[in-house]
């Protein structure tokens, strides 16, 4: 894993000499430049998600519906915490759901007894996941490698099989926790019996969208979307800072060689701890903003694949990385969304242009591998990454950069030849 | 009464009696060298020193403080430094990293969340580093991963990296152990340097006879977990027992 | 005493299960150093060997029956296995019936050439890379697997009975003197014990007893000194993958009388075969069968109503509380060495 880090930090700190300057926001250039991107991206996202007309035969691939687009931003933030954790200590986490689901639970009991105003809530999410990360990693993190990974895992799956069967009082169990009209909600006025009970931030509800038409495209911009986009950007600029900063690079150090590390006066516990309970904090917020979207919480959030989900998308995006996770969040939920919706009917439609017989055959070809079978692709792309791509997309996109630079050379090169024949 | 000072110092590994009944003083400001055939218990005593392994009996006191039953960055914080046998640095860092981390290590103690501001603009920390790497010869290589770097320059960044700590004793596990002819050179030249011209004491585990005698102002010779003699190079030189339990063999090979 | 004797024989059927998985994942680990997670779909695969055998035993042909007719009063269509025209009705019928045990000699070969195939074809370019990554390469193929299986043969468990003679329960309890009815148990939960039993004895022995087995134990021990002698160590182990992948899919194949398969049921099994892994000691085969044996039983006695009374929900959660106390108090698990798997 030592691979991505190296491929990626080394160049940000060379124009990140003091004299660099550049940058606002204390950040160096190069970084507000990412940043700047991330911006853009986030805000314009309904609009870049929706390139293709409505009721055209490509419309399947758009993306730009305000629940997809939340899912996109609020699994960001949960990859960023996580690969503050993973990118930058290499400490496998198999068992950080569980500071989602709980921040999820907080985050509904605080809209049942004080507000469905998000803030506190999410507030409330961030408190109690970092809190229980304090003690899970003060726990794990006497241990390290694998025997790490596994006690995590066995704190997530413990707080899955109690939040599904002992704890259902608190958690709702098989059915999971929804929001009532009879909550009793200190803080708010009473709802009418029936009323469903809808978060907002300071009486904005987070479901308003309003529709923008251009002729045959339709945009939506949703305020919960932009709520929890908002709440990425300030996360990704966190994350930046601490990935810039002595804490960030001691956590570097943590993962090169934890031996020199202790020779050299630094104590690493205190340092992955502090690691370990922002990125529970990170994974508290997303599922804060899952309940602010959706206001409603299952114990599934909590189960050993959700783990695995977050894994995935730091190491596709790229682990230690900072753009990494969030590209690697934003695909994987794409795939799960888009890719599992094609059916058979759909395919027919696409490969119609072909002669019948060829049609089937193509179609029968393509059709395992989306749908209900969008996991087999999964899988597949999965091992692909790993296998030929270690250092996930970004390091993709380092290498088709590096190719393109070199063929632009060669043909400047080539070029400055030509006058002299 | 020296800046260290070991007492009647044992330690058993299940059958095996690795140290037994070591007194050592090292005074401050010398170069002292520990020296013994394999299995002499050098490696031992040094891990007893840095705080990795406890000693079952005896006791180690630096600056008149005790060390037993610190952990090894305590130690470190109370002013020794350590180099290994391999050059352990931080490979996946930049030399610069690597160099600023002890600096930072010097100012803010064994933790500190400074989670927030950036450390290229940490004026003060970027030009003791700086600093450090040019004392070392380094400034050109400041970008480089330190992975990727000779074992010579790696063995180099280290003790910078010790230094930048200012340590009052620093030691060295077989410090040109696996190293080519020159870059042993390298590396005496360069502790010779230090010695000149920092207040430092340096003691040296080796077993490269060459380093010995090139550094050390005292010796002790261990064997079978205890030590023989200490004495000056010269009078270890033509030390019968010396000869005898060490040299002898040596000069075999 | 009855009750007690009753649990410890509900846990070994799980525990067996726990045993033989952790012992393939530990064979893999200790010879390769490659942790792999896709061991739990070859558990799985084992099973579908299970199934698609007593598939192939059951496939018909259509015969015309002249002397019964259907309801219409047209001669009736029977579906008669091919089997039967083989060897009759009475034995092709009672090869049906023992289609799971006699699918252990179709999946032995099927499997090791599974696992050489994985080994060869994927696993072994990662032996270099680190852990995390040959975690994540063999997370993706059991996914793929899992998805094969849940293509051809549905979401659906597909129940896959023991032969005749083993269905049912006997009453254990009065060969040991006790009153009858106290301690009832399964004869093919007790079979897949003694199976388990056997096949560990048999993994131990040979690698107890054959050079081949000392070689890899060699190997285990200090890889580079074996290569240096001259001896292709990375073809035997890939042998010992084959095997582990074997050992795997017999577990599954006699598993699935007990629990239908189904396409999850080796990520079900995996991750609770790393924790048993882990609890023995990473690269230790004793604590791997010690272990899966261990936290069978106890999660059997978790499960016993009167402890479910005091600590409601205590078994779902007692592997894992067993996990990270045994973790905490010991740090290389119950038999592990130094420095494995500590990087």
């Amino acid at each position: 894993m030592t691979d991505q880090t190296t491929d990626t930090i080394p160049a940000a700190t060379t124009s990140a000499s003091p004299k660099a300057g550049g940058g606002l926001l204390g950040l160096t250039k190069k970084d507000f430049g990412l940043f700047l991107l991330v911006i853009a991206l986030t805000m314009l996202a309904p609009f870049l998600l929706n390139p293709f007309p409505e009721n055209s035969a490509m419309a399947q691939f758009n993306a730009g519906y305000p629940d997809l687009m939340q899912r996109f931003v609020i699994f960001g933030i949960f990859a960023i915490g996580f690969n503050i954790l993973f990118g930058l200590t290499g400490y496998l986490s198999f068992g950080h759901a569980a500071f989602l689901g709980v921040g999820s639970y907080a985050g509904i009991w605080a809209m049942k007894l004080l507000t469905l105003n998000v803030i506190p809530s999410i507030l409330a999410s961030m408190l109690v996941a970092g809190l229980f990360a304090t003690l899970v990693g003060f726990i794990s993190l006497r241990r390290s490698g694998i025997y790490f990974s596994i006690l995590t895992l066995a704190f997530a799956m413990m707080s899955f099989a109690l939040a599904y069967s002992v704890l259902t009082p608190i958690t709702g169990g098989e059915t999971g926790m929804q929001l009532q009209y009879f909550d009793p909600r200190i803080l708010d006025a009473a709802l009418e019996p029936g009323q469903t009970p809808r978060a907002n931030l300071f009486g904005l509800d987070m479901a308003t969208s309003t529709n923008l038409y251009f002729g045959n495209w339709v945009f939506t911009l949703n305020v919960g979307y932009y709520i929890a986009a908002f709440c990425m950007l300030i996360a990704f600029y966190l994350s930046i800072r601490i990935f810039r900063s002595p804490f960030g690079m001691m956590l570097r150090a943590v993962k090169s060689n934890q031996n020199r590390l202790n020779y050299t006066g630094i104590s690493p516990k205190p340092y992955t701890l502090a690691a370990f309970v922002i990125s529970g904090m990170y994974a508290g917020l997303a599922g804060g903003l899952l309940v602010a979207m959706d206001t409603q919480v299952g114990a599934e959030r909590m189960f050993w694949t959700a783990s695995g989900e977050v894994v995935l998308m730091t190491i596709l995006g790229g682990a230690g990385t900072l753009i990494g996770p969030v590209l690697g969040a934003g695909f994987i939920k794409y795939f799960e969304n888009i890719v599992s919706k094609i059916n058979e009917a759909t395919l027919h439609t696409w490969f119609a242009f072909l002669p019948d017989g060829l049609e089937d055959v193509v179609v029968a070809m393509i059709y395992p591998f989306v749908g209900k079978g969008w996991h087999l692709t999964l899988g597949l792309l999965f091992m692909a990454v790993v296998i030929f791509l270690p250092g996930g997309l970004v390091q993709g996109g380092q290498k088709l950069v590096g190719l393109f630079r070199r063929k632009k050379a060669d043909d400047k090169t080539a070029s400055s030849h030509t006058p002299a024949e | 009464m020296g800046i260290l000072e070991v007492k009647n110092v044992g330690k058993r590994f299940g059958g095996l009696q690795a140290l037994s009944d070591v007194n050592l003083s090292v005074a401050e400001g010398t170069v002292h060298a520990i020296i013994g055939p394999n299995g002499a218990g050098k490696s031992t005593l040094l891990n007893c020193l840095v705080g990795k392994l406890i000693p079952d009996t005896g006791s180690v006191s630096f600056e008149g403080q005790s060390v037993l039953g610190r952990k090894p960055h305590e130690i470190n914080q109370m002013g020794i430094s350590r180099v290994f046998q391999t050059p352990e640095i931080f490979g996946d860092l930049t030399v610069m990293e690597n160099m600023m981390i002890p600096c930072v290590a010097k100012r803010d103690g064994a933790f500190s969340l400074k989670a927030y501001g950036q450390m290229m603009r940490d004026t003060e920390i970027v030009e003791r580093a700086e600093h450090m790497l040019e004392d070392m010869n380094m400034a050109d290589k400041r970008e480089m991963h330190a992975a990727s770097m000779s074992r010579g320059d790696k063995r180099r960044l280290e003790i910078g990296m010790c230094l930048a700590q200012e340590p009052r004793l620093l030691l060295l596990d077989e410090p040109t152990a696996g190293m080519a002819r020159a870059d042993t050179n390298n590396t005496i030249d360069l502790l010779k340097q230090i010695k000149d011209t920092r207040p430092i004491t340096i003691a040296i585990i080796e077993h490269d006879m060459h380093v010995v005698f090139s550094l050390a102002e005292r010796i002790t010779v261990l064997a079978q977990g205890t030590p023989l003699v200490e004495d000056t190079p010269d009078n270890i030189k033509g030390h019968p027992k010396v000869r005898e339990a060490y040299l002898g063999e040596s000069s075999g090979h | 005493m009855e009750a007690i004797i009753l649990q410890v024989l509900n846990g070994l059927d799980k525990g067996s299960a726990y045993a033989l998985i952790a012992l393939g994942l530990t064979l893999i680990f200790g010879t390769l150093g490659v942790v792999n997670f896709a061991h739990g779909a070859l558990f799985m695969l084992g099973a579908f060997c299970a199934v698609t055998f007593s598939n192939l035993l059951q496939l018909s042909h259509t015969v015309i029956d002249e002397t019964r007719t259907d309801f219409l009063g047209n001669p009736l269509k029977v579906d008669v296995p091919y089997i039967y025209d083989i060897f009759g009705e009475a034995v092709g019928s009672s090869i049906i019936d023992w289609a799971v045990p006699l699918s252990i000699l179709f999946a032995i070969p099927v499997m090791i050439a599974l696992g050489v195939a994985m080994e060869r074809g994927l696993i072994r370019h990662f032996y270099k890379r680190p852990h995390a990554d040959q975690i994540l390469v063999t997370f993706g193929l059991a996914i793929v697997l899992q998805e094969i299986i849940k293509y051809f043969y549905g979401a659906n468990p597909i129940p896959t009975p023991a032969p005749e003679a083993f269905v049912g329960s006997f009453d254990f309890g009065v060969m040991l003197g006790f009153d009858p009815g106290g301690i009832v148990y399964p004869y093919w939960r007790l079979i897949y014990f003694l199976f388990a039993a056997f096949i560990i004895a048999g993994v131990f022995a040979f690698l107890q007893f054959t050079t081949f087995g000392m070689v890899v134990r060699a190997g285990m021990a200090d890889r580079e000194t074996v290569t240096l002698l001259g001896i292709d160590i990375d073809k035997r182990f890939t042998i010992m993958f084959g095997i582990a992948a074997a050992v795997a899919g017999l577990a599954g194949v006699m598993y699935t009388p007990i629990n239908s398969p189904n396409y999850h049921m080796g990520m079900d099994f995996l991750v609770l075969s790393f924790v048993v892994v882990v609890v023995g000691g990473m690269g230790s085969l004793p604590g791997a069968v010690l272990a899966g044996f261990l936290l069978g039983i106890i999660e059997a006695f978790a499960s016993m109503a009167q402890v479910l009374d005091i600590l409601p929900g205590i078994n779902q959660i007692i592997i894992y509380l067993v996990a990270i106390v045994v973790l905490l108090t010991r740090p290389r698990g119950l038999m592990g060495r130094k420095g494995v798997m500590e990087d």
